[in-house]
C-alpha cells in the first residue's frame, strides 16, 4: 500500500478515536470544563501533561533543530526538562492546594486586586495565542505534505476536529483525549527511531545508539564530527552560541515552561496535593522518553542526510528527494555544473537547502523504513500538534468566561451562562487560531520561541513570590509583572521585528539574544518586585493567612468555585 | 503549637528544596553549560562526558530528582499529619 493510503487509514482511526473519547467524557458544569471535575489520577493526569506539553514543536521540529546546530541545541532539550523539575517542586503542590480554576485567579486573589488579574489575563492570552498560530500550521504542514491536500483544507480539518472536543468535553474531555494523543505520538515517534538504531549502530535502544560504533567500530559521533569538518562546519558536539547566551536561553526556556498557564493548570485538575507532585513526577518521565530519543535521532538523521546527499549524483538521488523539493522544503542549485551534490558550510558555494522542519517527517524515509512508519510519523505529529493546540484553546477560553467575565464584568453570572460563554469564546478562539494557521503571520516561529520569555518574565517571578514570600504585595507584583514583560516585548520587538530603530547582533545588550533575555527580564521583575514590595504597605492578614495555608498539603478539597 | 509545627515542616520543606535544586542546577548549568568544554576532554564510551549531560544525563538526573522529591515528600507528610487519605 502506497504511504498516502496508509496514512488516510491511521489519521483516520486515530481521529475516529479522539471523537469517540470526547463524546464520552463530555463536561456537564464548569468545574468539569475548566478542571475535568478534580479527580483526575495522578497517571492520567501525567499522560495528558505530557501530550499538552509536546507540541508540533517538540515532535516536528526540535530533533532536526538539534540536528543543524549540535550542541547548541541542547538548550531546548535541558530547557524544556528542567522547567519540570521547577513545576514540581516550587509551583504544582502549593497551586493545587490554593485549588481554584485559572492562574489569573491565584494572581487576582494572591495580590487582592483586579488590576494583578487583568494584567495575568491579558499575559495569559499573549502568550497561548502566539503559540497556539503555530500547532495550528503544524497540522496543515502535515496534511499538505503526507495527504496532499491544500494546506489551508489541512488546517480546516484539524480547526473542526479540536473545535468539537475542546468545545464539547472542556478540560475532561481534553483530558482523556490527550492520554491517547500521548499514546499515539510516542509509539510514532519510537518506531522509527528504534529501527533506525538498529540500522545504525545495531543496538535497538537510541539512547545507546547515539553513544554506539557503526560496523567499523568508529563512533558515531566521533564519524559525524569529521564530517563536519570536512565540509567545513562547526564541530556537531561543540556549538557556536556563545557560553553566556546558551546559559540565558536554557534558563528562558526552564523558567517559561513553569510559567505556562496551560501547563500549570493541568494540576488543577487531580484530586490532592501529593496527587499534584506525583503528576508531576510522571509527565516529566513521560516526556523524558521523547527528549532523550530526540538527540539521538538528530545524530542518526544528521550522518544520515550527509552520507546520502554530499558529493553524489543529482540524478540519483532517493525518491523522497524529489517530493520535498516539491514543497520547497529540500532546495537544490547546482552551482558548478558538475551534477553532484555540493552540500558545504561555505554558502557561496553550498547547493543545497535543507529545511530543518522536515528532518523528524523525512527521516523514516531517508532511512527507507516501510510505508506504515512513514504514516505512523504523519499521525503522530498530528496528534502532537491537536493536543497542544487544545490545552491551549481552554485556557484562553477560560481567561475570556472565568477571568474576565465571572470575575470582573459580571459576577452575578448563572453556572450554565458562564459555561456558555466558556463554549462560546472556545469556537472564537479556534477561529482565531485557524486564520492565523491560514495566514501565518510570518513571525509565528520566532514568536513561539519568544513565549517562553514571556512567560518567564511576567509570571514566574510573581507566582514563585506568590508562594515562597509571604511579605510580597500587590505594589510589588505588578510593578514586577508589568515592567517584566514590557521590557521582554520591548527587547524581542527591537531585536527580532525592527521596531524601535532595530538592530543587529552586534547591538545586543552585553551580547544577549532575545530569546535569552526572558531570564535577565524576569531576573529584573523579580528585584523589582521585592525592592518594592519593602517600601510599601505589608498585604492584608487574610492575604497572609492564604500564604500560610498553601504550604500545607492538608484539607485541600476539590478545585471550588468559592 | 499548630503553628510551630507548621512553620517545622515549612522549614524542612525548603532545606529538601535548596538540596534538589542544587542538584538540578548543577547537571544541566554547571555541567552541561559552564564547564561542558572540560568534561568533554573525558569519555563516556562514544560520548564526550560534557555533551552527553546536556543531551541527555541532565534529564536523567531532572527525572530522578522529581522522584526522589515525591518520596521525601510524602514521609514528610506523614511524619506531621498532613497527609491525605
Amino acid at each position: 500500500m502506497s504511504i498516502q493510503v496508509w496514512t488516510w487509514i491511521l489519521v483516520g482511526i486515530t481521529f475516529t478515536l479522539y471523537i469517540g473519547i470526547a463524546i464520552w467524557t463530555r463536561a456537564g458544569s464548569t468545574k468539569e470544563f475548566y478542571v475535568a471535575g478534580g479527580g483526575v489520577s495522578p497517571l492520567a493526569n501525567g499522560l495528558a501533561t505530557a501530550a499538552d506539553w509536546m507540541s508540533a514543536a517538540s515532535f516536528i521540529s526540535m530533533a532536526g533543530l538539534i540536528s543543524f546546530n549540535g550542541y547548541d541545541g541542547s538548550v531546548y532539550l535541558m530547557g524544556w526538562t528542567g522547567g519540570y523539575v521547577l513545576l514540581a517542586l516550587l509551583l504544582a503542590p502549593y497551586l493545587r492546594k490554593f485549588g481554584k480554576f485559572t492562574v489569573p485567579d491565584f494572581i487576582g486573589d494572591r495580590y487582592y486586586s483586579n488590576v494583578a488579574r487583568s494584567v495575568a489575563v491579558f499575559c495569559a492570552l499573549l502568550v497561548s495565542f502566539t503559540y497556539v498560530a503555530g500547532q495550528m500550521r503544524g497540522v496543515g504542514l502535515v496534511f499538505s505534505r503526507f495527504l496532499e491536500v491544500d494546506i489551508n483544507t489541512g488546517v480546516i480539518i484539524g480547526m473542526i476536529i479540536v473545535l468539537f472536543y475542546a468545545v464539547l468535553g472542556g478540560m475532561k474531555g481534553i483530558t482523556y483525549t490527550q492520554v491517547a494523543q500521548y499514546c499515539v505520538l510516542i509509539f510514532a515517534f519510537m518506531v522509527p527511531a528504534i529501527f533506525i538504531s538498529i540500522q545504525m549502530t545495531g543496538n535497538p535502544i537510541p539512547q545507546l545508539g547515539f553513544g554506539g560504533a557503526d560496523e567499523n567500530g568508529v563512533y558515531l559521533l566521533d564519524k559525524l564530527d569529521g564530517l563536519h569538518r570536512e565540509l567545513g562546519f562547526e564541530e556537531y558536539t561543540s556549538g557556536s552560541k556563545s557560553t553566556l547566551d546558551v546559559f540565558l536561553i536554557t534558563g528562558a526556556l526552564m523558567f517559561g515552561t513553569a510559567g505556562l498557564p496551560h501547563v500549570i493548570v493541568r494540576f488543577f485538575t487531580v484530586k490532592k496535593v501529593a496527587d499534584a507532585r506525583k503528576s508531576a513526577g510522571w509527565a516529566l518521565l513521560l516526556i523524558a522518553i521523547l527528549y532523550t530519543t530526540a538527540p539521538a535521532i538528530s545524530v542518526f538523521s544528521r550522518t544520515n542526510l550527509i552520507e546520502t546527499v554530499s558529493n553524489k549524483e543529482y540524478e540519483k538521488m532517493p525518491e523522497w528527494f524529489g517530493n520535498w523539493e516539491k514543497t520547497g522544503l529540500i532546495q537544490f542549485e547546482d552551482k558548478n555544473n558538475d551534477g553532484l551534490v555540493q552540500y558545504l558550510a561555505d554558502a557561496k558555494k553550498n547547493e543545497l537547502i535543507v529545511d530543518k522542519d522536515i528532518m523528524v517527517l523525512a527521516n523514516p524515509e531517508i532511512a527507507g523504513l516501510p510505508n506504515w512508519v512513514i504514516a505512523l510519523v504523519a499521525a503522530g505529529a498530528l496528534a502532537a500538534a491537536l493536543s497542544t493546540a487544545a490545552g491551549l484553546l481552554l485556557v484562553i477560553s477560560a481567561s475570556v468566561s472565568h477571568d474576565l467575565i465571572k470575575k470582573m464584568i459580571n459576577p452575578n453570572i448563572t453556572e450554565k451562562g458562564e459555561l456558555i460563554a466558556a463554549r462560546l469564546s472556545a469556537v472564537v478562539a479556534v477561529c482565531v487560531a485557524g486564520y492565523f494557521g491560514i495566514n501565518p503571520p510570518d513571525f509565528v516561529a520566532a514568536t513561539v520561541a519568544l513565549a517562553f520569555g514571556l512567560a518567564a518574565a511576567s509570571f514566574f517571578p510573581a507566582i514563585i513570590l506568590g508562594i515562597f514570600d509571604k511579605r510580597m504585595n500587590k505594589e510589588g507584583a505588578i510593578l514586577g509583572m508589568i515592567i517584566g514583560i514590557l521590557l521582554m516585548l520591548f527587547y524581542m520587538l527591537k531585536f527580532k521585528f525592527d521596531w524601535f530603530g532595530g538592530g543587529t547582533k552586534e547591538d545586543w545588550w552585553f551580547g544577549v539574544s532575545p530569546e535569552g533575555f526572558g531570564t535577565v527580564a524576569m531576573a529584573i521583575n523579580f528585584i523589582i518586585s521585592i525592592i518594592v514590595s519593602r517600601f510599601t504597605v505589608a498585604p492584608p492578614k487574610e492575604v497572609q493567612e492564604i500564604v500560610e495555608n498553601i504550604r500545607i498539603p492538608s484539607g485541600a478539597g476539590e478545585a471550588h468555585n468559592h | 503549637m499548630n503553628k510551630l509545627k507548621e512553620k517545622k515542616y515549612w522549614k524542612k520543606n525548603l532545606k529538601y528544596l535548596t538540596i534538589l535544586l542544587s542538584i538540578w542546577f548543577f547537571v544541566s548549568f554547571v555541567f552541561g553549560i559552564l564547564l561542558v568544554d572540560q568534561l568533554n576532554n573525558l569519555r563516556m564510551g562514544g560520548f564526550k562526558l560534557g555533551f552527553w549531560f546536556a543531551q541527555q544525563g541532565s534529564i536523567y538526573v531532572f527525572v530522578i530528582l522529581i522522584f526522589v522529591y515525591i518520596k521525601l515528600m510524602n514521609k514528610l507528610d506523614k511524619e506531621f499529619g498532613f497527609n491525605e487519605k
